[in-house]
């Protein structure tokens, strides 16, 4: 380095933390060299935050949140997003990749998740990592689900109408509740507006909030690894972890191949199928949303439909409330719970590859139940159909408040003192 | 035992992936003919000039200019002259002067704009224009309905059979099945202007402008999203040799 | 630093070529965010030529036609107004169209194709005020007893004769903007187009 840039550095430095952060967070920042492919999520869910930000700003330029009809007795906001699609240079593309991204979010999220599950990324001492982690995708459902109501169509319309319903079902509040979410006594203009807000700017602020403490968190206790082995506990004469390697430049080198090749897979959906098939952007969704004609079926985009199951499974008053309560419970309880899993799982080792064969076999269990609650919640309810969900409700909330118990109870196999690396 | 826990878990993934589409495909499904949508100009150009002399007398295209019609190859004197009736600009969009409330009076609905009518068509049984395809076809002479027409796939719709002279009368032959459902089966008995041939291959070039309009980028999107491949399969290519390079050193 | 020492050669052409392919596909990321930007087809169908029928304008009256969300005027002016323009040449500041605000085809004393009608955009060229008609003369016109009829925008109080030519010392600094255009028949005026472009 030059002797100028150096003084331009050094004049930085008193004054702002440049190369100390530098250096915390990428360049002295050691990671396990271990890490596979489950590894990539967390950079590209960074990254999908980053696209959905993005392309947000420059669709906020176009869009018009306003139910009101215009001239051709179409509502202004689906027209709006119909400009965007067909009048803005570029903005087709724009939109797409917002779309897509929504779904991209989740995928990427899911399998983030996934891979905690795996190698007990949430143990000590990461359960605050996990906590935020849970809260961000909580928050997250929230982002899309209000800004699955700004196309205006139908989907959006009824999707809306629905999950606001449910709040209706708490006793006592829900009515007035639901009442104030709306701001109108159906679905209208004034929720339009409001969940725009909430959208474009309140829950996109938490959002990054809780991402900065999640990562944070991260760089305080450091990563896990797929051995489930702390490599802080194995350090050389310069405090140097034995088995860790700067972030940068190797994760960042490693990181830029998984997302050239996440860009791969989102750009082929972009560009070949931005519909996804109709799980992406529902065939119903072209339609203006009519407030006066439900569509035949309506479904959750499919990033919802595993709740949405558990909600559809409960169908038995209790208590003396009724079993709409108890759905609305299950549901909210099904995505709390997943924050409580640092201190249900017992087990002596943190990864799935030295834990014994009950935990694999429930692991497998649970992420079928997973799957099939996830399909079912597109398909309109069945008697057969609820009765399988009940069961998979049952298998995914036993997966949890069994876990204490079976996680102690099994075979693990001895963690190693050092990382696995070939 | 781990590779064979992934194992069954990828194998779970794609049998959950599909299952959907097999599981919807066998339900209470109406069976629609494979539409034969093109791209060529001279049928996008045949199809334009059906919907501005048919469709348009009821049902717009709101968020279409006239003069996105280059996009099929038209010229801008040509869309003057041949597809504009009412004076209006060739930067207008395709609207229509009757209004949706006046409408809704005189047919019990509004006749929906048609612009996005081939993305809103699709589901489960087929695309969009696989749909209109059928329905356009599909029309039968029904005297108990208020326009004397009906249709096999779309029963008791409000639209008349705006093709009639084109496509001739159908009538309706209902069969009573076994098992309580019944078969529509449709038979010509007084042709039209067009021969049979001729009056799908039009209904598929007004099916093909449907698409278009749907999603006019549509084409132009695939060639580009080509090129962004390519380049991502190139890029993929340095970045894991550099990736390779860097990872040499650890051990 | 142990990483820069250890940069060989295949190393550094990697990098290079990998940071160029990357800034290739930064800039062609940003091109349809900066193209979202332009006006839209929106926007340029409602800026596009607009025509004009003069038949029905009588000698003296002015019609105003919408261009580019602009108003654009088109006055009909008579004998008496075109010989005006001899008397204000004195007064006004850019008596022979020098600057350019108008095409050349309009770069005469009337400052029009035709010198009976005037097209110019009703915009005055201080802040952007729509200026006033003043076609009485005299002192009915409230404008002094010399007035020989013309245009006076309300915002800062400048003046234009019945060319859009605008006077002397006053806070607009160039004549009315004559816009591009033709005309399709005798009474059939193409505002925003003139073929030549």
């Amino acid at each position: 380095m030059t002797t100028k840039s150096q003084a331009v550095l050094n004049w930085i430095d008193e004054r702002f933390p440049l190369t100390s952060t530098w250096k915390a967070h990428l360049s002295e920042y050691y990671a396990p060299k271990n890490f596979n492919f489950w590894y990539f999520f967390g950079s590209l869910a960074l990254l999908v935050l980053v696209i959905q930000i993005l392309t947000g700003i420059f669709l906020v330029m176009h869009y018009k949140p306003d139910a009101s009809l215009n001239a051709s007795g179409v509502p202004v906001a689906f027209a709006s997003v119909e400009y965007i699609m067909r009048e803005v240079p570029g903005g087709w593309l724009i939109r797409y990749l917002h779309s897509t991204g929504a779904s991209a979010f989740f995928i990427v999220v899911y399998l983030h998740m996934f891979r905690g599950l795996l190698y007990g990324s949430y143990r000590k001492p990461r359960e605050l990592i996990w906590v935020f982690g849970t809260l961000i995708f909580l928050v997250l459902m929230a982002e899309a689900f209000m800004g699955y109501l700004l196309p205006w169509g139908q989907m959006s319309f009824w999707g809306a109408q629905v999950i606001v319903n449910l709040f209706s079902a708490i006793p006592v509040i829900g009515p007035d509740l639901s009442l104030v979410i709306r701001g109108d006594y159906v679905v209208s203009d004034a929720t339009l507006n409001r969940f725009f807000s909430f959208h474009v700017i309140a829950v996109p602020l938490v959002l990054i909030g809780l991402v900065l403490a999640h990562i944070v968190a991260l760089h305080e206790v450091g990563s896990n690894n797929p051995d489930g082995v702390e490599i802080k506990k194995k350090k050389d004469a310069t405090g140097k972890p034995l088995d860790g390697i700067p972030f940068h430049p190797y994760y960042t080198v490693k990181d830029i191949v998984g997302v050239v090749v996440f860009l791969f897979f989102f750009s082929a959906v972009v560009f070949f199928m931005p519909e996804g098939g109709g799980y992406f952007l529902e065939f119903n969704n072209f339609i203006p949303a009519d407030p006066l004609k439900t569509p035949p079926h309506i479904a959750p985009v499919w990033y919802f439909t595993p709740f949405y199951s558990i909600l559809r499974a409960v169908t038995y008053p209790l208590f003396g409330l009724d079993a709409k309560f108890w759905g609305v419970v299950a549901m909210g309880a099904s995505v709390v719970i997943i924050a409580f899993l640092p201190w249900l799982d017992r087990s002596p080792v943190k990864s799935i590859r030295y834990k014994g064969p009950i935990f694999k076999m429930v692991l497998v269990v649970f992420v079928i139940a997973f799957f099939i609650l996830g399909y079912l919640g597109v398909l309109p309810p069945t008697p057969g159909r609820t009765l399988v969900s009940q069961i998979c409700s049952v298998i995914y909330f036993a997966f949890f408040l069994l876990m204490p118990w079976y996680s102690k109870l099994d075979k693990c196999k001895p963690e190693p003192e050092r990382v696995n690396f070939k | 035992m781990k590779t064979r826990v992934i194992n069954f878990i990828k194998r779970f993934a794609a049998v959950a992936l599909f299952a959907p589409a097999v599981a919807m495909a066998a339900g209470a499904s109406v069976h629609l003919d494979k539409a034969p949508v093109s791209s060529e100009p001279a049928a996008l150009q045949h199809g334009a000039k059906l919907f501005v002399n048919y469709c348009m007398n009821c049902h717009s295209a709101s968020f279409v200019r006239y003069n996105q019609l280059q996009n099929i190859g038209l010229s801008e004197a040509e869309i003057r002259d041949n597809l504009m009736f009412t004076g209006e600009r060739v930067g207008d969009l395709m609207k229509i002067a009757m209004r949706p409330a006046e409408s809704k009076g005189w047919f019990g609905v509004a006749p929906p704009d048609l612009t996005l009518v081939a993305r809103q068509r699709a589901s489960a049984d087929g695309s969009g224009a696989d749909w209109l395809y059928t329905y356009l076809r599909q029309f039968y002479r029904d005297p108990s309905r208020p326009t004397g027409w009906n249709n096999a796939i779309f029963a008791n719709v409000a639209m008349p059979h705006v093709f009639w002279q084109l496509q001739g009368e159908q009538v309706a032959k209902i069969t009573q099945n076994a098992d309580g459902t019944t078969t529509t089966a449709l038979e010509l008995v007084k042709p039209g202007k067009l021969s049979v041939q001729e009056y799908d291959k039009a209904v598929a070039d007004l099916v093909s402008f449907l698409v278009w309009m749907g999603e006019p980028v549509a084409e132009k999107r695939k060639s580009i999203g080509a090129l962004v491949l390519i380049f991502l399969a190139g890029m993929f290519v340095l970045s894991y040799a550099l990736k390779k390079n860097y990872w040499k050193d650890i051990h | 630093m142990s990483v820069d020492q250890k940069m060989d050669s295949s190393r550094r052409t990697l990098l290079l070529a990998t940071s160029a392919a990357g800034g290739v596909a930064a800039v062609a990321t940003a091109v349809p965010f900066v193209a979202s930007l332009t006006p839209s087809e929106r926007a340029k169908a409602a800026g596009a030529p607009v025509e004009a029928d003069v038949s029905k304008l009588k000698p003296g009256e002015m019609m105003t036609v919408e261009w580019r969300g602009k108003p654009v005027w088109i006055l009909r002016r008579t004998p008496e107004m075109l010989a005006s323009l001899d008397k204000t040449d004195e007064k006004v500041s850019d008596p022979n169209s020098v600057k350019p605000q108008q095409p050349e085809y309009a770069k005469n004393k009337h400052r029009s194709i035709k010198p009976e009608y005037l097209v110019t955009v009703g915009i005055c060229t201080h802040l952007g005020c729509s200026p006033s008609e003043k076609f009485k003369v005299g002192a009915d016109s409230g404008m002094g007893a010399d007035w020989p009829g013309g245009f006076l925008c309300p915002c800062h109080g400048s003046i234009f004769d019945l060319a859009g030519r605008v006077y002397s010392s006053m806070p607009a600094p160039d004549n009315l903007e004559v816009p591009p255009h033709q005309y399709l028949a005798d009474t059939k005026i193409l505002v925003g187009d003139d073929g030549k472009a």
